[in-house]
């Protein structure tokens, strides 16, 4: 329960840390908050050669609103993106969803932009960003691109960042949900991993657009158009469940999973069109 | 830019509740064990090791957070905050600490020192909180004796004492 000898780094800027990468490759992780790694560092899950801590580099730490976006950096807390004054007007959906991240303890230190590196299929802050359409931003010594939130995560724990790239940011498209934002999960305690969460924004013309987690190796989505009526809902949510299939764990077996996405899918409609009105 | 090799042995200083203190660590060193076996503060508990049970959280610049998620090296420069710096003196327990005695907030005491550091930070910045709220910090937290009803009780206590609205000899040493 302690983790195998390795390197520590501890870069001041962000292009020491890609260089940092750029030396080590695979066998370097980035530590930014440390709520998932040192965990799986404690249980030997990974033994990385360099662990290279970004959570003190001051051009990091800023949330900003950049044209239609609102990007966070690699260094920002859950508990300060939490805490942003402009959170709830700029993005009412991560508002409700960032409290079922973690506990108040872990939220301290974990980061917006750690939780989506991991890619947990049940975590809620991918859920956001696939909900949302964000994208990250990555760099490398050689650069700096744009992946969008469904080319970056690839699967369970698995995403499209090379092994000398770091993420510096994630972006969140700005006023999405505005007219109706909603999050459910369920999870045997507050703030354990979600079974099963569900998130959803208003869109355009009355849709709703559902985002579910839990359930398949990452997040999925599905517009629901107005338009649509309740049986040809129930059958759209049918397939849903079907198609995501969900997977056998200790804490649910799949059937169990696709059982809440029947259940929890249209009471998170009804509270998104609720607000809409 | 810092590094710490893997078979380096380093000297870490930090502010510990109030006081510069210092100590050697190597880079894969979690601050829970640098305090207990380091420092000899054994008052932060280690539970599980991978920040599910609570029992390990103490102040990190004011913040509360798990001690067994965080490398000593990480702490140098920081200020640390322990169970070991809440009360004044052995007969002087702090308003949290005497509600806990009062309600029967703590059987065994293992948790205890983690919940102590987690509603030190929520309190200070939460005067007023509700009871849901108490609750969903109490949810970073396992305590297998009490039920969490008399940590309810003495959380809400204590928070309504800090406010100076009970008087201040409820429960006293």
């Amino acid at each position: 329960m302690k983790p195998a000898p390795l390197s520590y780094i501890r870069p001041d800027t962000a292009e020491e840390a890609v260089a940092g990468l750029a030396e080590h490759g695979a066998d370097a992780r980035i530590l930014a908050g440390g709520q998932s790694l040192m965990a799986m560092l404690n249980l030997r899950l990974v033994e990385p050669k360099a662990l290279i801590d970004i959570s003190q580099i001051d051009e990091l730490r800023s949330i900003r609103i950049d044209g239609n976006m609102i990007e966070v950096g690699a260094a920002v807390t859950q508990a300060e993106f939490l805490a942003w004054p402009q959170l709830k007007e700029h993005a009412p959906f991560i508002a409700k969803a960032l409290p079922w991240v973690g506990h108040f303890q872990t939220r301290n230190r974990g980061t917006v932009c750690g939780s989506i590196a991991h890619a947990d299929p049940s975590s809620e802050l991918p859920l956001s960003l696939a909900l949302l359409e964000g994208e990250v931003v990555l760099r490398s010594k050689s650069g700096t691109r744009h992946l969008k939130a469904s080319e970056f995560q690839t699967g369970m724990l698995q995403t499209a960042r090379r092994d000398d790239e770091m993420i510096t940011a994630v972006r969140f498209p700005a006023d999405v949900g505005t007219k109706g934002a909603a999050f459910r999960e369920v999870a045997r305690r507050h703030g354990d991993f979600a079974i099963v969460s569900v998130g959803a924004v208003a869109a355009d013309q009355g849709a709703v657009r559902v985002a579910v987690g839990g359930v398949a190796d990452r997040p999925a989505c599905i517009g629901i158009e107005a338009s649509l009526t309740v049986s040809d809902m129930t059958d759209r949510i049918e397939r849903l469940a079907w198609e995501l299939g969900g997977y056998d764990d200790i804490h649910a077996s799949a059937r169990y999973r696709r059982d809440l996405v029947r259940r929890l899918v249209p009471i998170i409609i009804g509270e998104v069109r609720a607000c809409a009105k | 830019m810092r590094e710490v090799t893997k078979d380096e042995v380093v000297r870490i200083s930090l502010e510990l509740n109030g006081k510069t203190v210092s100590g050697n660590a190597t880079s894969r060193m979690l601050l829970t064990d640098f305090l207990r076996n380091e420092l000899g503060l054994t008052g932060t508990h280690v539970g599980c090791e991978h920040g599910v049970c609570g029992c390990c959280t103490v102040r990190i610049d004011g913040v509360a957070a798990r001690s067994c998620l965080m490398l000593a090296v990480q702490a140098d420069g920081r200020r640390i905050d322990t169970v070991e710096g809440l009360a004044a003196s052995k007969d002087a327990l702090n308003a949290l600490q005497r509600a806990f005695r009062k309600h029967h907030a703590l059987q065994c005491g293992f948790c205890t020192a983690g919940i102590l550091m987690s509603f030190s930070d929520f309190l200070s910045r939460k005067q007023n909180p509700e009871e849901d709220e108490v609750r969903e910090v109490l949810g970073g937290h396992i305590c297998r004796c009490t039920g969490y009803d008399g940590l309810v009780k003495a959380i809400m206590e204590a928070a309504a004492e800090m406010r100076g609205e009970t008087p201040s000899n409820a429960g006293a040493a």
